[in-house]
């Protein structure tokens, strides 16, 4: 009995020093003097890696799910003969809500499992350590620049998510199932508001991007120096970082939206 | 890949994130430079807006010529005191008209809508306006029917 409640505890106490490891390394990592020489390219590559490659399945996911919302929304408006307000639905549905939130599961799944795949064959395969004894910060020259790729990369996949899926919604709602296309951006740019959507959708994919960038560097750096370890951090990534992107949403949503 | 496709690359895929938060700003949002069109404040006290929400249209004749601004409790007579953004342009509502609130639709958005008078004197920054109708409430309207009044 005694050693199971001593279990529990050291297991508490683990979970509170990660955390306190996670914020140390967050702040090393942000505040590493930047050396513009240097760390542009490396970027740039990162840039690359995280932000470009993801473009496929985020331009591929938007488009079917806005195609999806139109069709949905077709069905259900036409009940109340107000099938004009498909473009209000759509274009709402996606800058509040999905183009965040989606793009930030895809992207966990798509480019953070691989950061911490990454980042944990290089701690594994002692590369990291390497880079030290040569001194060169790990922290500085592999970290930082994947984290800015994340942050970075982020709020340009949502909103090039919400785009084409606004123009997915419109393919089926307007050439598809023929609501008249006027009416369509009429609808869409009478109730979407810049400041109170738009930028609300933008705030919350810089949060999910910052978020799941920093649990998926994380948890390379952290993982255990083999190849179970690895493959575990990999699945922990993906799951914290939905978990965290889904229960921070809410209180996003319920802060901007909620009237609270 | 050779550093200078993947810049291009990178170049490119930021250009087209930029690019749609433009699509964003203009065509989703009705972002334009038009709107910041100069305006004029002009109040109207109601007895019951019933749903009339800030950011609600001012129209005339089925024309928008303003934005709802604010809407406040006149702790003295307990109306509704509403603030209309009219626009600059439309400097020719004569000091007699009427604001009313009207449904667009069956269940659409309540908007104000102006019933021209017939002064030879114009509406200014900070008039209010001489009548007005409130919102058409239907269980109200039930009850006093029902009730006989």
């Amino acid at each position: 009995m005694i050693n199971r409640i001593a279990l529990f505890g050291r297991g508490a106490l683990d979970t509170l020093a990660s955390l306190g490891r996670a914020t140390e390394f967050l702040f090393r990592s942000l505040f590493a003097v930047p050396q513009i020489a240097t760390g542009f390219p490396l970027l740039v590559k990162q840039l690359y890696a995280v932000g470009v490659l993801s473009l496929a399945i985020i331009v591929v996911s938007g488009l079917f799910i806005g195609m999806v919302l139109g069709l949905q929304g077709f069905n259900i408006l036409s009940d109340y003969g107000s099938e004009q307000a498909i473009g209000q639905m759509v274009a709402l549905t996606l800058v509040r809500e999905l183009g965040p939130v989606v793009t930030a599961l895809l992207f966990a799944g798509r480019a953070g499992s691989a950061l911490t795949a990454e980042i944990g064959l290089m701690k594994a395969t002692e590369q990291l350590s390497s880079m030290e004894m040569m001194g060169v910060d790990p922290l500085r020259r592999v970290i930082a620049p994947r984290f800015w790729a994340g942050f970075i990369s982020m709020p340009l996949l949502a909103m090039i998510f919400s785009v084409v899926g606004i123009w997915g919604g419109m393919l089926v709602g307007v050439d598809w199932l023929g609501v008249f296309e006027g009416s369509y951006w009429a609808n869409m740019q009478s109730s979407v508001d810049f400041g109170e959507d738009v930028v609300n959708g933008i705030i919350k994919s810089i949060v999910f991007g910052f978020v799941c960038t920093w649990i998926a560097v994380y948890q390379g750096y952290d993982s255990v120096p083999t190849s179970e370890g690895i493959s575990s951090a990999t699945t922990k990534t993906v799951v914290y970082s939905s978990l965290a992107v889904l229960g921070l949403d809410f209180i996003l949503t319920a802060v901007m939206f909620g009237d609270i | 890949m050779r550093q200078r496709t993947v810049e291009i690359v990178v170049g490119g895929f930021v250009l087209v994130g930029l690019g749609a938060l433009l699509v964003l700003a203009l065509q989703v949002s009705g972002l334009s430079p038009k709107s910041a069109e100069s305006s004029y404040r002009v109040y109207a006290n109601f007895n019951d807006i019933g749903g009339l929400s800030v950011r609600g249209q001012v129209s005339l004749a089925g024309v928008t010529i303003g934005r709802i601004t604010d809407i406040q409790l006149d702790p003295e007579t307990y109306q509704a005191r509403v603030e209309m953004a009219i626009n600059e342009s439309v400097d020719i509502i004569p000091s007699d008209s009427s604001a009313i609130i009207r449904t667009a639709g069956l269940l659409g958005e309540k908007y104000i809508d102006v019933s021209v008078g017939a002064d030879e004197t114009y509406m200014k920054q900070g008039d209010t306006f001489y009548g007005t109708q409130s919102a058409l409430n239907i269980e109200r309207l039930i009850s006093n029917f029902a009730s006989g009044k």
